[in-house]
């Protein structure tokens, strides 16, 4: 008995521990490299004092959030204000589950691990829109507004683009989905080159998703302020922010995952040669190329955030609604017409 | 030793009472949003009791159309309105009969539903996607989309019908409303809207500087 509690409850156990606390470590990370990488875009220093380079920057912040009070506005519902960081929280940690880091790194190898992480996606704006209303604060009512039209509109998009993806690769399995992008070719192989369209809306449409810069106007600072997270303090604003980023640094794994071979290497296929363990990963692919991949992507959200100025909300709605359903609607036809004609090969794995 | 059946049975009766307890709560809660909230709760452990029995399509798909969707557009519309919580409950005991009898009517025919399907478990055989052995949602997909096509596409067609009664419902002509094109916008020449002018500087009165010889101004 004492082997199978084990076994079914510690190991999984210990394996969750295993991504949460990096992604949470990440997370400090990531915020300081945007903090970073923006001041060097504005020929700033960025954070640069504590620590070597400023790298204890991020833990400095957590902590000084952590000891401060968590202020609970006049006539605010108690119990949803408390409420709404954690639903914010739980599905951006939930949706890491499925994630596959290489070929044999992933929690749980579900079957319909597309379905469960658009799921998961679809779930975080609860937090944003309960955190609005039980602030008891116009602005950030206004902010889960704005959030919630906006989440909506353009998971529909993202949605579409997952199906281009499930119709090519004929799984909703994640790890057959890297499979399919398998080949010879090299990065001719991965999904982005027959599904380009659906690749560029698939990331604008994550941005939107997580709310960030050019399409933060759930947060909009010269507009409402904050928007929904206006009245929220200490550790309960920390939860928000590392919802927030959670998002980012998932979007930036998913993105891979789906359009650029997740784990494969570029190299896949050109170089066929067995020199050491060590070495070999870079032509056989290995979770290093995806955490580089999912780097660049992740520095892709910085540099948005650098250069464009923030969308009206109107152009928000135009540009999911009449210009990326449109498309991703189109480009299903066009993935069942690759997929039925042949026009494009799908590797089976190994 | 857990017996997983026995492990199956209680989290079936662990969701179940969940679900029955957040029913409960859509119908007795005072506050609409928790009302609201509790019925995402409903949603939500429906789902887990629908993963129990193996079919997780449809139990991922519940979440993904209901909580995710259609109960975010609810909650949305719920606190937009401007409702007295106390009048909303005002009909709840005068109501209540009508209520139980037809809660009783649907468990009738719920039973009787069940029992049919239970009279009939021996000819419907074992689960189709298990036999085959392929995963549930790969042979709902199959299934949809070769033995019930014509069904699964009246259906859509009719959900189709809907949206498009939906939108001219509401659909009104407005005058005097100033519609944005964002293609005109963007291909707009600044030299259309701004001219620039050339003069020279003009001070008030009050302020008449000493005037400045050409020559000192040269560099």
């Amino acid at each position: 008995m004492g082997e199978q509690i084990f076994n079914q409850l510690l190991v999984p156990i210990f394996y969750i521990a295993c991504i949460a606390l990096p992604l949470i470590i990440a997370v400090a990370m990531f915020v300081y490299w945007e903090r970073k990488v923006i001041g060097w875009m504005h020929v700033r220093m960025g954070p640069n004092k504590i620590g070597p380079l400023g790298l204890l920057q991020a833990f400095a912040d957590v902590f000084k959030l952590l000891f401060k009070e968590v202020v609970l506005p006049t006539k605010a519902n108690r119990f949803l204000y408390y409420l709404a960081p954690l639903l914010a929280l739980i599905p951006a940690l939930a949706a890491w589950a499925v994630i596959p880091f290489s070929e044999k790194m992933v929690l749980a190898n579900v079957n319909a691990g597309l379905l469960y992480l658009l799921a998961m996606t679809s779930l975080g704006v609860y937090g944003i829109i309960l955190a609005g209303w039980a602030s008891n604060s116009r602005y950030a009512l206004l902010g889960a507004m704005r959030s919630a039209a906006q989440v909506i509109s353009y998971e529909l998009a993202m949605g579409l683009c997952l199906v281009c993806v499930l119709v090519l690769a004929g799984s909703l399995n994640l790890t057959d989905i890297v499979h399919a992008q398998t080949g010879s070719k090299g990065v001719f192989d991965w999904f982005w080159l027959p599904l380009l369209p659906v690749f560029v809306i698939y990331f604008i449409s994550g941005v939107a998703e997580t709310n960030r810069a050019p399409f933060d106007v759930a947060e909009g600072e010269s507009e409402i302020v904050a928007g929904f997270h206006v009245e929220y303090s200490g550790s309960a604003f920390a939860i928000f922010f590392l919802a927030e980023y959670a998002n980012m640094i998932l979007i930036s794994f998913l993105a891979p995952i789906l359009f650029l071979g997740g784990w494969m290497s570029p190299l896949q296929g050109v170089i066929h040669a067995d020199v050491s363990p060590w070495v070999n990963w870079i032509w056989t692919g290995g979770f290093i190329w995806l955490f580089i991949k999912a780097f660049i992507f992740a520095f892709l959200f910085l540099w948005f955030r650098a250069s464009f100025p923030r969308y009206r909300y109107d152009q928000i709605m135009r540009l999911g609604w009449k210009i990326f359903i449109p498309i991703a609607i189109a480009w299903v036809l066009v993935a069942g017409c690759m997929k039925y004609f042949g026009w494009v090969s799908i590797g089976t794995g190994g | 030793m857990i017996d997983p059946q026995l492990f199956q049975l209680i989290c079936f009766y662990a969701f179940g009472a969940v679900t029955v307890g957040a029913a409960l709560g859509v119908i007795s809660l005072r506050n609409t949003v928790h009302a609201v909230l509790s019925l995402v709760l409903t949603f939500f452990s429906t789902a887990c009791i629908w993963l129990l029995a193996e079919a997780e399509f449809l139990a991922i798909a519940l979440i993904v159309v209901y909580v995710g969707a259609v109960m975010v557009l609810f909650l949305f519309v719920v606190m937009m309105l401007d409702i007295e919580q106390e009048k909303v409950r005002e009909g709840f005991i005068r109501y209540l009969p009508v209520g139980i009898i037809v809660a009783l009517v649907m468990l009738g025919e719920m039973l009787a539903l069940i029992g049919v399907r239970a009279m009939h478990t021996h000819t419907m055989g074992v689960n189709p996607a298990a036999a085959q052995g392929v995963s549930n949602t790969e042979w709902l997909g199959h299934a949809l989309y070769t033995q019930f096509l014509l069904p699964f596409e009246i259906a859509a067609l009719i959900l189709t019908v809907g949206v498009v009664a939906a939108v001219v419902l509401t659909l009104r002509q407005r005058g005097g409303v100033r519609h944005q094109t964002a293609s005109q916008q963007v291909s707009i020449n600044p030299r259309d809207r701004v001219r620039l002018i050339k003069m020279t500087t003009e001070y008030p009165a009050s302020v008449q500087p000493a005037p400045v010889s050409p020559e000192e101004t040269k560099p």
